[in-house]
Protein backbone atom coordinates (compact mmCIF):
# COMPACT_ATOMS: atom_id res chain seq x y z
CA UNK A 1 0.00 0.00 0.00
CA UNK A 2 1.25 3.46 -0.87
CA UNK A 3 0.87 4.58 2.64
CA UNK A 4 3.47 2.09 4.20
CA UNK A 5 5.69 2.95 1.46
CA UNK A 6 7.56 5.79 2.04
CA UNK A 7 9.17 5.33 5.23
CA UNK A 8 9.58 1.73 5.20
CA UNK A 9 12.15 2.36 2.58
CA UNK A 10 13.09 5.41 4.83
CA UNK A 11 13.57 2.57 7.71
CA UNK A 12 15.32 0.43 4.94
CA UNK A 13 17.93 3.08 4.53
CA UNK A 14 18.49 3.50 7.61
CA UNK A 15 19.68 0.38 7.65
CA UNK A 16 20.70 -1.06 4.41
CA UNK A 17 23.07 -4.16 5.99
CA UNK A 18 20.10 -5.36 8.12
CA UNK A 19 18.01 -5.81 5.05
CA UNK A 20 20.22 -8.21 3.57
CA UNK A 21 21.87 -10.72 6.41
CA UNK A 22 20.32 -12.96 8.26
CA UNK A 23 21.29 -12.85 11.97
CA UNK A 24 20.22 -14.10 15.65
CA UNK A 25 19.02 -10.55 16.63
CA UNK A 26 17.06 -10.24 13.07
CA UNK A 27 15.42 -13.50 13.48
CA UNK A 28 14.25 -12.66 17.12
CA UNK A 29 12.93 -9.23 16.18
CA UNK A 30 11.49 -11.15 13.09
CA UNK A 31 9.80 -13.65 15.42
CA UNK A 32 8.72 -11.02 17.72
CA UNK A 33 7.01 -8.68 14.74
CA UNK A 34 4.99 -12.12 13.33
CA UNK A 35 3.87 -12.76 16.64
CA UNK A 36 2.64 -9.17 17.36
CA UNK A 37 0.75 -9.07 13.64
CA UNK A 38 -0.87 -12.70 14.92
CA UNK A 39 -1.85 -11.07 18.30
CA UNK A 40 -3.07 -7.73 16.78
CA UNK A 41 -5.46 -10.46 14.16
CA UNK A 42 -6.65 -12.61 17.11
CA UNK A 43 -7.76 -9.80 19.22
CA UNK A 44 -9.61 -7.87 16.30
CA UNK A 45 -11.04 -10.81 14.59
CA UNK A 46 -11.91 -13.22 18.19
CA UNK A 47 -14.71 -11.26 18.87
CA UNK A 48 -16.50 -11.51 15.59
CA UNK A 49 -15.60 -14.56 15.37
CA UNK A 50 -17.24 -15.24 18.82
CA UNK A 51 -20.51 -13.53 17.28
CA UNK A 52 -20.72 -15.67 14.77
CA UNK A 53 -19.90 -19.24 16.87
CA UNK A 54 -22.49 -18.05 19.60
CA UNK A 55 -25.16 -17.59 17.03
CA UNK A 56 -24.76 -21.08 15.54
CA UNK A 57 -25.15 -22.88 18.48
CA UNK A 58 -28.18 -24.69 19.87
CA UNK A 59 -29.51 -23.19 23.31
CA UNK A 60 -28.32 -25.68 25.26
CA UNK A 61 -24.85 -25.23 24.69
CA UNK A 62 -24.81 -21.06 25.14
CA UNK A 63 -24.40 -21.47 28.69
CA UNK A 64 -21.02 -23.44 28.50
CA UNK A 65 -18.23 -22.33 31.27
CA UNK A 66 -16.13 -23.74 28.97
CA UNK A 67 -16.44 -21.92 25.33
CA UNK A 68 -16.11 -23.54 22.43
CA UNK A 69 -14.94 -21.41 19.38
CA UNK A 70 -16.21 -23.99 16.66
CA UNK A 71 -19.76 -25.02 17.30
CA UNK A 72 -20.28 -28.70 17.91
CA UNK A 73 -22.87 -29.26 16.84
CA UNK A 74 -24.13 -26.55 14.44
CA UNK A 75 -27.49 -25.10 13.87
CA UNK A 76 -28.63 -22.23 12.22
CA UNK A 77 -31.87 -22.56 14.45
CA UNK A 78 -30.98 -19.32 16.01
CA UNK A 79 -31.23 -17.24 12.75
CA UNK A 80 -34.57 -18.82 12.17
CA UNK A 81 -35.76 -17.66 16.17
CA UNK A 82 -34.84 -14.69 15.12
CA UNK A 83 -36.53 -14.09 11.99
CA UNK A 84 -39.99 -14.83 14.77
CA UNK A 85 -38.91 -12.43 17.64
CA UNK A 86 -37.97 -9.35 14.82
CA UNK A 87 -39.57 -9.40 11.62
CA UNK A 88 -35.93 -9.64 10.10
CA UNK A 89 -36.94 -9.38 6.11
CA UNK A 90 -38.74 -6.47 6.82
CA UNK A 91 -36.33 -4.71 9.08
CA UNK A 92 -33.38 -5.79 6.81
CA UNK A 93 -35.03 -4.48 3.79
CA UNK A 94 -35.83 -1.09 5.65
CA UNK A 95 -32.38 -0.67 6.75
CA UNK A 96 -31.32 -1.84 2.95
CA UNK A 97 -33.88 0.72 1.73
CA UNK A 98 -32.76 3.83 4.06
CA UNK A 99 -28.63 3.27 3.14
CA UNK A 100 -28.95 3.10 -0.09
CA UNK A 101 -31.60 5.37 -1.17
CA UNK A 102 -30.12 7.61 1.05
CA UNK A 103 -26.70 7.32 0.19
CA UNK A 104 -27.52 7.94 -3.78
CA UNK A 105 -29.85 11.36 -2.22
CA UNK A 106 -27.20 12.38 -0.56
CA UNK A 107 -24.19 12.02 -3.02
CA UNK A 108 -26.67 13.28 -5.50
CA UNK A 109 -27.69 16.76 -3.44
CA UNK A 110 -24.28 16.79 -2.01
CA UNK A 111 -22.25 17.07 -5.63
CA UNK A 112 -25.23 19.68 -7.04
CA UNK A 113 -24.33 22.21 -4.20
CA UNK A 114 -20.68 21.54 -4.11
CA UNK A 115 -20.72 22.20 -7.96
CA UNK A 116 -22.14 25.57 -7.72
CA UNK A 117 -19.75 26.16 -4.72
CA UNK A 118 -16.50 25.06 -7.21
CA UNK A 119 -17.62 25.83 -10.34
CA UNK A 120 -19.52 29.05 -10.59
CA UNK A 121 -18.47 32.15 -9.63
CA UNK A 122 -21.40 34.04 -7.65
CA UNK A 123 -21.39 36.72 -5.28
CA UNK A 124 -21.95 36.03 -1.45
CA UNK A 125 -20.12 31.97 -2.17
CA UNK A 126 -18.43 32.37 0.74
CA UNK A 127 -20.69 33.81 3.23
CA UNK A 128 -23.09 30.81 2.36
CA UNK A 129 -19.89 28.43 2.31
CA UNK A 130 -19.06 29.26 6.19
CA UNK A 131 -22.84 28.97 6.55
CA UNK A 132 -22.22 25.23 5.67
CA UNK A 133 -19.02 24.38 7.71
CA UNK A 134 -20.47 26.27 10.79
CA UNK A 135 -23.32 23.18 10.90
CA UNK A 136 -20.92 21.08 11.20
CA UNK A 137 -19.81 22.17 14.71
CA UNK A 138 -22.92 21.49 16.03
CA UNK A 139 -23.11 18.45 18.21
CA UNK A 140 -25.25 15.54 16.71
CA UNK A 141 -27.34 15.75 20.16
CA UNK A 142 -28.11 19.24 19.98
CA UNK A 143 -30.24 17.95 17.16
CA UNK A 144 -32.05 14.89 17.68
CA UNK A 145 -34.92 16.71 19.85
CA UNK A 146 -35.73 19.60 17.68
CA UNK A 147 -35.09 17.26 14.42
CA UNK A 148 -37.73 14.48 16.53
CA UNK A 149 -40.54 17.33 17.03
CA UNK A 150 -39.85 18.57 13.59
CA UNK A 151 -40.33 15.13 12.34
CA UNK A 152 -43.68 15.23 14.21
CA UNK A 153 -44.94 18.21 13.14
CA UNK A 154 -44.55 17.41 9.33
CA UNK A 155 -46.37 14.30 10.23
CA UNK A 156 -43.43 12.13 8.91
CA UNK A 157 -43.27 10.30 12.32
CA UNK A 158 -42.28 6.18 11.16
CA UNK A 159 -41.91 6.76 8.21
CA UNK A 160 -39.00 5.94 5.42
CA UNK A 161 -39.02 10.01 4.64
CA UNK A 162 -37.96 10.79 8.54
CA UNK A 163 -35.10 8.05 8.07
CA UNK A 164 -33.59 9.38 4.88
CA UNK A 165 -34.98 12.96 3.81
CA UNK A 166 -33.24 14.37 6.49
CA UNK A 167 -29.59 13.12 5.87
CA UNK A 168 -29.64 14.24 2.11
CA UNK A 169 -28.64 17.47 3.80
CA UNK A 170 -24.95 17.17 4.70
CA UNK A 171 -22.86 19.81 4.78
CA UNK A 172 -19.99 17.18 5.71
CA UNK A 173 -20.98 15.59 1.62
CA UNK A 174 -20.88 19.09 0.22
CA UNK A 175 -17.85 20.07 1.45
CA UNK A 176 -15.98 16.79 0.84
CA UNK A 177 -17.31 17.24 -2.81
CA UNK A 178 -16.22 20.67 -2.64
CA UNK A 179 -12.93 20.02 -2.26
CA UNK A 180 -12.18 17.53 -5.06
CA UNK A 181 -14.43 19.21 -7.53
CA UNK A 182 -12.02 22.59 -7.12
CA UNK A 183 -9.11 20.61 -7.73
CA UNK A 184 -10.49 19.48 -11.37
CA UNK A 185 -8.61 21.06 -14.38
CA UNK A 186 -10.98 23.79 -15.80
CA UNK A 187 -10.12 22.97 -19.37
CA UNK A 188 -12.76 20.57 -20.18
CA UNK A 189 -15.31 22.94 -18.98
CA UNK A 190 -14.03 25.71 -20.80
CA UNK A 191 -13.97 23.56 -23.87
CA UNK A 192 -17.23 22.34 -23.70
CA UNK A 193 -19.01 25.75 -22.55
CA UNK A 194 -17.35 26.71 -26.04
CA UNK A 195 -19.00 23.86 -27.79
CA UNK A 196 -21.95 25.21 -26.25
CA UNK A 197 -23.09 23.19 -23.20
CA UNK A 198 -24.47 24.31 -20.76
CA UNK A 199 -24.26 23.84 -16.56
CA UNK A 200 -26.09 20.83 -16.57
CA UNK A 201 -24.27 19.38 -19.44
CA UNK A 202 -21.18 20.13 -17.63
CA UNK A 203 -21.87 18.83 -14.44
CA UNK A 204 -23.13 15.37 -15.32
CA UNK A 205 -20.70 15.12 -18.29
CA UNK A 206 -17.45 16.34 -16.64
CA UNK A 207 -17.60 16.92 -13.18
CA UNK A 208 -18.66 13.83 -12.26
CA UNK A 209 -17.31 11.46 -13.92
CA UNK A 210 -14.14 13.27 -13.20
CA UNK A 211 -14.80 12.94 -9.30
CA UNK A 212 -15.64 9.44 -8.94
CA UNK A 213 -12.87 8.71 -6.38
CA UNK A 214 -14.35 11.49 -3.66
CA UNK A 215 -17.82 10.09 -4.68
CA UNK A 216 -17.14 6.58 -3.66
CA UNK A 217 -15.62 8.27 -0.69
CA UNK A 218 -18.72 9.40 0.27
CA UNK A 219 -20.93 6.94 -0.36
CA UNK A 220 -18.47 4.55 1.53
CA UNK A 221 -19.07 6.91 4.44
CA UNK A 222 -22.85 7.89 4.00
CA UNK A 223 -23.95 3.96 3.45
CA UNK A 224 -21.83 3.18 6.74
CA UNK A 225 -23.70 6.05 8.27
CA UNK A 226 -27.15 5.21 7.29
CA UNK A 227 -26.84 1.63 7.92
CA UNK A 228 -24.87 1.93 11.59
CA UNK A 229 -27.21 4.92 12.67
CA UNK A 230 -29.05 4.20 16.10
CA UNK A 231 -29.60 7.22 17.74
CA UNK A 232 -31.27 9.25 15.40
CA UNK A 233 -33.77 6.62 13.86
CA UNK A 234 -34.36 5.12 17.80
CA UNK A 235 -37.01 7.97 18.08
CA UNK A 236 -38.34 8.75 14.92
CA UNK A 237 -38.67 4.93 13.76
CA UNK A 238 -40.02 2.98 16.32
CA UNK A 239 -42.41 0.84 14.42
CA UNK A 240 -41.66 -2.15 12.94
CA UNK A 241 -42.78 -1.40 9.52
CA UNK A 242 -39.69 0.93 9.33
CA UNK A 243 -37.57 0.08 11.97
CA UNK A 244 -34.15 -0.51 11.04
CA UNK A 245 -31.82 -3.00 12.51
CA UNK A 246 -29.33 -1.92 14.62
CA UNK A 247 -32.68 -0.31 16.44
CA UNK A 248 -34.45 -3.90 16.30
CA UNK A 249 -30.97 -5.27 17.39
CA UNK A 250 -30.64 -3.05 20.72
CA UNK A 251 -34.85 -4.18 21.07
CA UNK A 252 -33.58 -7.41 21.26
CA UNK A 253 -30.91 -7.51 23.71
CA UNK A 254 -32.08 -5.56 26.70
CA UNK A 255 -35.60 -7.85 26.95
CA UNK A 256 -35.18 -9.97 30.19
CA UNK A 257 -34.91 -13.51 28.41
CA UNK A 258 -31.58 -11.85 26.70
CA UNK A 259 -29.87 -13.10 29.41
CA UNK A 260 -30.02 -16.50 28.08
CA UNK A 261 -30.65 -16.67 24.63
CA UNK A 262 -27.16 -15.17 23.80
CA UNK A 263 -26.90 -17.25 20.35
CA UNK A 264 -30.32 -15.00 18.93
CA UNK A 265 -28.71 -11.66 20.21
CA UNK A 266 -25.77 -12.82 18.26
CA UNK A 267 -27.41 -13.90 14.96
CA UNK A 268 -28.90 -10.60 15.00
CA UNK A 269 -25.62 -8.80 15.27
CA UNK A 270 -24.10 -11.00 12.63
CA UNK A 271 -26.84 -9.91 10.10
CA UNK A 272 -26.61 -6.15 11.13
CA UNK A 273 -22.67 -6.09 10.71
CA UNK A 274 -22.18 -8.86 7.68
CA UNK A 275 -22.97 -6.25 4.96
CA UNK A 276 -21.26 -3.26 6.43
CA UNK A 277 -18.00 -5.99 6.44
CA UNK A 278 -18.61 -6.75 3.30
CA UNK A 279 -18.70 -3.23 1.36
CA UNK A 280 -15.54 -2.67 3.61
CA UNK A 281 -13.48 -5.92 2.45
CA UNK A 282 -14.07 -4.62 -1.50
CA UNK A 283 -14.01 -0.72 -0.87
CA UNK A 284 -11.17 -0.64 1.55
CA UNK A 285 -9.32 1.75 -0.54
CA UNK A 286 -12.20 4.19 -0.16
CA UNK A 287 -12.06 3.47 3.21
CA UNK A 288 -8.63 4.43 4.01
CA UNK A 289 -8.53 7.20 1.51
CA UNK A 290 -11.77 9.17 3.02
CA UNK A 291 -10.19 8.42 6.78
CA UNK A 292 -6.61 9.90 5.63
CA UNK A 293 -7.72 12.51 3.12
CA UNK A 294 -10.41 14.06 5.43
CA UNK A 295 -10.13 12.94 9.11
CA UNK A 296 -13.34 11.95 9.36
CA UNK A 297 -15.95 8.92 11.59
CA UNK A 298 -18.79 7.77 9.98
CA UNK B 1 -17.62 30.80 -15.95
CA UNK B 2 -16.90 32.82 -19.24
CA UNK B 3 -20.04 33.86 -21.56
CA UNK B 4 -22.73 33.94 -18.23
CA UNK B 5 -23.78 36.76 -16.61
CA UNK B 6 -26.83 37.79 -14.80
CA UNK B 7 -30.08 35.96 -14.26
CA UNK B 8 -28.87 33.85 -16.76
CA UNK B 9 -26.12 32.44 -14.33
CA UNK B 10 -28.11 33.15 -11.02
CA UNK B 11 -30.47 31.06 -12.56
CA UNK B 12 -27.82 28.00 -12.63
CA UNK B 13 -26.98 28.90 -9.08
CA UNK B 14 -30.07 28.77 -7.57
CA UNK B 15 -30.96 25.26 -9.46
CA UNK B 16 -27.67 23.27 -7.83
CA UNK B 17 -27.56 24.97 -4.82
CA UNK B 18 -31.50 25.50 -3.78
CA UNK B 19 -32.01 21.52 -3.30
CA UNK B 20 -29.00 21.58 -0.91
CA UNK B 21 -29.57 25.21 0.46
CA UNK B 22 -33.56 24.89 1.88
CA UNK B 23 -33.50 21.34 2.90
CA UNK B 24 -29.89 22.88 5.38
CA UNK B 25 -32.24 25.34 6.43
CA UNK B 26 -35.33 22.97 7.18
CA UNK B 27 -33.40 20.53 8.82
CA UNK B 28 -30.38 21.58 10.10
CA UNK B 29 -30.88 25.31 10.71
CA UNK B 30 -34.10 25.68 12.11
CA UNK B 31 -33.73 23.03 14.55
CA UNK B 32 -30.44 24.45 15.87
CA UNK B 33 -32.31 27.51 16.30
CA UNK B 34 -35.48 26.05 17.58
CA UNK B 35 -33.24 23.83 19.98
CA UNK B 36 -31.71 26.81 21.05
CA UNK B 37 -34.94 28.70 21.90
CA UNK B 38 -36.23 25.66 23.50
CA UNK B 39 -33.47 25.43 26.25
CA UNK B 40 -35.27 28.80 27.48
CA UNK B 41 -38.75 26.90 27.67
CA UNK B 42 -40.44 24.28 29.75
CA UNK B 43 -42.31 22.03 27.26
CA UNK B 44 -43.60 18.37 27.93
CA UNK B 45 -44.57 17.87 23.68
CA UNK B 46 -48.45 18.53 25.36
CA UNK B 47 -48.99 21.84 26.28
CA UNK B 48 -48.05 24.38 24.50
CA UNK B 49 -44.05 25.38 25.38
CA UNK B 50 -43.91 28.11 28.04
CA UNK B 51 -41.00 30.75 28.44
CA UNK B 52 -39.07 30.12 31.70
CA UNK B 53 -35.79 32.41 31.01
CA UNK B 54 -33.09 30.59 32.83
CA UNK B 55 -34.97 28.62 35.08
CA UNK B 56 -33.69 25.51 33.32
CA UNK B 57 -29.87 26.57 33.56
CA UNK B 58 -30.66 27.52 36.99
CA UNK B 59 -31.99 23.22 37.56
CA UNK B 60 -29.15 22.05 35.70
CA UNK B 61 -26.95 23.86 38.26
CA UNK B 62 -28.20 22.23 41.14
CA UNK B 63 -29.42 18.39 39.43
CA UNK B 64 -27.12 15.88 40.97
CA UNK B 65 -27.88 13.27 37.71
CA UNK B 66 -26.53 15.63 35.43
CA UNK B 67 -23.64 16.34 37.54
CA UNK B 68 -22.87 12.09 38.07
CA UNK B 69 -23.07 12.65 34.46
CA UNK B 70 -20.40 14.90 34.18
CA UNK B 71 -18.31 13.02 36.60
CA UNK B 72 -18.18 10.16 34.39
CA UNK B 73 -18.07 11.58 31.15
CA UNK B 74 -14.62 13.54 32.56
CA UNK B 75 -13.91 9.53 34.10
CA UNK B 76 -14.35 8.33 30.60
CA UNK B 77 -12.50 10.71 28.89
CA UNK B 78 -9.44 10.93 31.48
CA UNK B 79 -9.22 7.07 31.11
CA UNK B 80 -10.02 6.66 27.47
CA UNK B 81 -8.53 9.13 25.48
CA UNK B 82 -4.44 8.55 26.93
CA UNK B 83 -4.76 5.47 26.56
CA UNK B 84 -6.03 5.37 22.63
CA UNK B 85 -3.77 8.16 21.99
CA UNK B 86 -0.88 6.33 22.95
CA UNK B 87 -1.90 3.02 21.75
CA UNK B 88 -3.00 4.22 18.37
CA UNK B 89 0.69 5.80 17.74
CA UNK B 90 1.85 2.50 18.72
CA UNK B 91 -0.48 0.75 16.30
CA UNK B 92 0.22 3.45 13.42
CA UNK B 93 4.18 2.83 13.92
CA UNK B 94 3.75 -0.64 13.81
CA UNK B 95 1.32 -0.98 11.03
CA UNK B 96 4.15 1.17 9.22
CA UNK B 97 6.57 -1.35 8.72
CA UNK B 98 7.64 -3.13 5.18
CA UNK B 99 6.24 -6.42 6.32
CA UNK B 100 4.96 -9.60 4.25
CA UNK B 101 0.99 -9.93 5.73
CA UNK B 102 0.64 -6.10 7.07
CA UNK B 103 -1.83 -5.41 4.91
CA UNK B 104 -4.15 -8.24 6.88
CA UNK B 105 -3.20 -6.97 9.94
CA UNK B 106 -4.23 -3.11 8.80
CA UNK B 107 -7.73 -4.75 7.27
CA UNK B 108 -8.54 -6.45 10.90
CA UNK B 109 -8.15 -3.58 12.72
CA UNK B 110 -10.24 -1.41 11.05
CA UNK B 111 -12.82 -4.43 11.13
CA UNK B 112 -14.59 -2.65 14.33
CA UNK B 113 -14.14 0.69 13.18
CA UNK B 114 -16.90 -0.19 10.41
CA UNK B 115 -19.03 -2.33 12.62
CA UNK B 116 -21.63 -0.15 14.03
CA UNK B 117 -21.80 0.71 17.75
CA UNK B 118 -24.63 -1.29 18.49
CA UNK B 119 -23.15 -4.26 17.28
CA UNK B 120 -19.86 -3.56 18.63
CA UNK B 121 -22.07 -3.31 22.33
CA UNK B 122 -23.55 -6.17 22.18
CA UNK B 123 -20.98 -8.38 20.59
CA UNK B 124 -18.62 -7.26 24.38
CA UNK B 125 -21.32 -7.52 26.46
CA UNK B 126 -21.43 -11.01 26.33
CA UNK B 127 -17.64 -11.42 25.93
CA UNK B 128 -17.93 -9.73 29.34
CA UNK B 129 -20.24 -11.71 30.96
CA UNK B 130 -19.46 -12.61 34.39
CA UNK B 131 -20.20 -16.64 34.30
CA UNK B 132 -20.15 -17.27 30.33
CA UNK B 133 -18.34 -14.59 28.62
CA UNK B 134 -14.87 -14.96 27.15
CA UNK B 135 -13.04 -12.30 29.40
CA UNK B 136 -13.69 -14.21 32.88
CA UNK B 137 -13.20 -17.51 31.12
CA UNK B 138 -9.56 -16.21 30.46
CA UNK B 139 -8.84 -14.49 33.78
CA UNK B 140 -10.11 -18.14 35.10
CA UNK B 141 -7.29 -20.00 33.25
CA UNK B 142 -5.00 -17.46 34.77
CA UNK B 143 -6.50 -18.20 38.24
CA UNK B 144 -8.35 -14.98 38.54
CA UNK B 145 -11.80 -14.31 39.63
CA UNK B 146 -13.20 -11.65 37.27
CA UNK B 147 -15.47 -8.80 38.38
CA UNK B 148 -19.35 -8.69 37.61
CA UNK B 149 -18.10 -6.45 34.61
CA UNK B 150 -21.25 -4.83 33.22
CA UNK B 151 -23.06 -5.13 36.98
CA UNK B 152 -21.40 -2.92 38.54
CA UNK B 153 -20.33 1.18 37.87
CA UNK B 154 -16.46 0.59 38.57
CA UNK B 155 -15.94 -2.17 36.58
CA UNK B 156 -18.52 -0.94 33.84
CA UNK B 157 -16.10 1.66 33.42
CA UNK B 158 -13.18 -0.68 32.66
CA UNK B 159 -15.54 -2.87 30.27
CA UNK B 160 -16.70 0.74 28.66
CA UNK B 161 -13.17 1.75 28.19
CA UNK B 162 -11.70 -1.33 26.89
CA UNK B 163 -14.52 -1.60 24.14
CA UNK B 164 -13.97 1.50 23.01
CA UNK B 165 -10.23 1.20 22.65
CA UNK B 166 -11.12 -1.70 20.41
CA UNK B 167 -13.43 -0.14 17.96
CA UNK B 168 -11.36 3.02 17.74
CA UNK B 169 -7.89 2.21 18.17
CA UNK B 170 -7.84 1.12 14.22
CA UNK B 171 -8.97 4.48 13.01
CA UNK B 172 -6.36 6.55 15.36
CA UNK B 173 -3.77 4.47 14.07
CA UNK B 174 -5.23 5.31 10.39
CA UNK B 175 -5.39 8.85 11.20
CA UNK B 176 -1.66 8.83 12.20
CA UNK B 177 -0.11 6.87 9.32
CA UNK B 178 -1.27 9.36 7.54
CA UNK B 179 0.64 11.85 9.56
CA UNK B 180 3.70 9.57 8.71
CA UNK B 181 3.34 8.94 5.18
CA UNK B 182 3.44 13.05 5.54
CA UNK B 183 7.44 13.05 6.76
CA UNK B 184 9.89 13.29 4.34
CA UNK B 185 12.35 10.52 3.61
CA UNK B 186 15.18 12.96 4.00
CA UNK B 187 15.36 13.08 7.61
CA UNK B 188 15.85 9.93 8.21
CA UNK B 189 18.51 9.74 6.00
CA UNK B 190 19.79 12.61 7.20
CA UNK B 191 19.76 11.37 11.02
CA UNK B 192 21.22 7.83 9.62
CA UNK B 193 24.55 9.51 8.44
CA UNK B 194 24.94 11.23 11.88
CA UNK B 195 24.37 8.02 13.53
CA UNK B 196 21.47 8.41 14.78
CA UNK B 197 19.62 5.11 16.68
CA UNK B 198 16.06 3.74 16.13
CA UNK B 199 15.01 5.08 19.30
CA UNK B 200 16.48 8.48 18.85
CA UNK B 201 15.12 8.90 15.43
CA UNK B 202 11.47 7.87 17.16
CA UNK B 203 11.83 10.76 19.33
CA UNK B 204 13.68 13.91 17.52
CA UNK B 205 11.91 13.16 14.35
CA UNK B 206 9.12 11.46 14.11
CA UNK B 207 7.43 13.09 16.86
CA UNK B 208 7.66 16.46 16.36
CA UNK B 209 6.59 15.75 12.87
CA UNK B 210 3.49 14.24 14.09
CA UNK B 211 2.59 16.59 16.63
CA UNK B 212 0.15 18.61 13.59
CA UNK B 213 -1.75 15.16 13.80
CA UNK B 214 -1.57 14.54 17.18
CA UNK B 215 -3.31 17.76 17.71
CA UNK B 216 -5.87 16.77 15.50
CA UNK B 217 -6.79 12.87 16.55
CA UNK B 218 -6.88 14.54 20.36
CA UNK B 219 -9.06 17.90 18.74
CA UNK B 220 -11.12 14.79 17.17
CA UNK B 221 -11.20 12.54 20.32
CA UNK B 222 -12.48 15.10 22.38
CA UNK B 223 -15.02 16.71 20.28
CA UNK B 224 -16.29 12.56 19.94
CA UNK B 225 -15.97 11.36 23.52
CA UNK B 226 -17.78 14.49 25.32
CA UNK B 227 -20.72 13.09 23.04
CA UNK B 228 -19.99 9.76 24.63
CA UNK B 229 -23.47 7.55 24.00
CA UNK B 230 -24.10 4.18 22.42
CA UNK B 231 -22.14 2.68 24.28
CA UNK B 232 -22.98 3.76 27.70
CA UNK B 233 -26.75 3.58 26.75
CA UNK B 234 -26.54 -0.42 25.61
CA UNK B 235 -23.80 -1.74 27.53
CA UNK B 236 -24.37 -1.82 30.99
CA UNK B 237 -26.92 -4.83 32.55
CA UNK B 238 -29.91 -3.79 32.43
CA UNK B 239 -31.38 -3.35 36.28
CA UNK B 240 -28.04 -3.41 37.87
CA UNK B 241 -26.04 -1.00 39.80
CA UNK B 242 -24.22 -0.08 36.44
CA UNK B 243 -27.11 0.86 34.76
CA UNK B 244 -28.68 3.01 37.16
CA UNK B 245 -25.31 4.73 38.03
CA UNK B 246 -23.24 4.68 35.26
CA UNK B 247 -24.51 8.03 32.64
CA UNK B 248 -22.65 10.49 30.35
CA UNK B 249 -23.94 13.60 29.23
CA UNK B 250 -25.83 12.89 25.82
CA UNK B 251 -27.58 9.64 27.72
CA UNK B 252 -28.97 12.46 30.21
CA UNK B 253 -29.90 14.45 27.46
CA UNK B 254 -31.87 11.35 25.91
CA UNK B 255 -33.61 10.50 29.62
CA UNK B 256 -35.05 13.92 29.80
CA UNK B 257 -36.30 14.25 26.48
CA UNK B 258 -37.62 11.20 25.54
CA UNK B 259 -38.43 9.32 28.83
CA UNK B 260 -39.37 12.12 31.22
CA UNK B 261 -40.44 14.69 28.03
CA UNK B 262 -38.68 17.36 29.07
CA UNK B 263 -37.75 18.73 25.91
CA UNK B 264 -37.19 22.32 26.87
CA UNK B 265 -34.59 21.53 29.98
CA UNK B 266 -32.78 18.80 27.60
CA UNK B 267 -32.55 21.08 24.71
CA UNK B 268 -30.75 23.36 27.44
CA UNK B 269 -28.49 20.40 28.69
CA UNK B 270 -27.83 19.77 24.68
CA UNK B 271 -26.90 23.62 24.77
CA UNK B 272 -24.26 22.92 28.19
CA UNK B 273 -22.41 19.94 26.20
CA UNK B 274 -21.91 22.31 22.94
CA UNK B 275 -20.56 25.17 25.14
CA UNK B 276 -18.22 22.36 27.15
CA UNK B 277 -17.00 21.16 23.72
CA UNK B 278 -16.74 24.72 22.27
CA UNK B 279 -14.21 26.16 25.13
CA UNK B 280 -12.40 22.70 25.39
CA UNK B 281 -11.85 22.76 21.73
CA UNK B 282 -10.96 26.56 21.79
CA UNK B 283 -7.92 26.18 24.99
CA UNK B 284 -6.75 23.37 22.75
CA UNK B 285 -6.21 26.07 19.89
CA UNK B 286 -4.65 28.10 22.50
CA UNK B 287 -2.39 25.37 23.56
CA UNK B 288 -1.45 24.24 20.67
CA UNK B 289 1.04 26.41 20.49
CA UNK B 290 2.88 25.21 23.08
CA UNK B 291 3.73 21.89 21.79
CA UNK B 292 2.69 21.43 17.78
CA UNK B 293 5.85 22.14 15.60
CA UNK B 294 4.22 22.71 12.22
CA UNK B 295 7.36 22.74 9.46
CA UNK B 296 6.68 25.43 7.42
CA UNK B 297 6.94 27.93 10.64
Amino acid sequence: MRLTKTLDSAQAAVNPAAAHRWNPGRIALRTAQYATMILLIVIMVLPFAWMLSTSLKPQEFILSTTPQLIPDPLTFDSYARLAERINLGRTAFNSMFVAIVGTAGQILVSAMAAFAFARIQWRGRNLVFVLYLATMMIPSVVLVIPQFILIRQLGWANTYAALIVPGLFSAFGTFLLRQAFLQLPKDFEEAAFVDGANYFTIFFRITLPLAKPAMATLAIFSFMGLWNAYLYPLFVARREDVMTLPVALATLQGGPRALTEWNIVMAGAVVAVLPILIVYLFAQRWFVQGVVSSGIKG
Amino acid sequence: MAGLHGWNKWKWVLFFLLPSLAGLCLFIVYPIVSSFWLAFNEWNLLRPPEFVGLANFEELLNDSAFWNAVRYTLTFISIYIPTVFVLGLALALFLNQKLRGMVIVRTATFLPVVASWVVVSIIWKWIFNPQYGLVNYGLAQLGITGPAWLFEPATAVWALVITSVWKDVGYIALLYLGGLQAISESYYEAARIDGANRWQMLRRITVPLLTPTMFFVAITLLINYFQIFEQVWLMPMRDSAADRQVEVIVTEVVKNAFSYNRMGYASAMSWVLFALIFVITFIQLRLQKRWVYYEAD
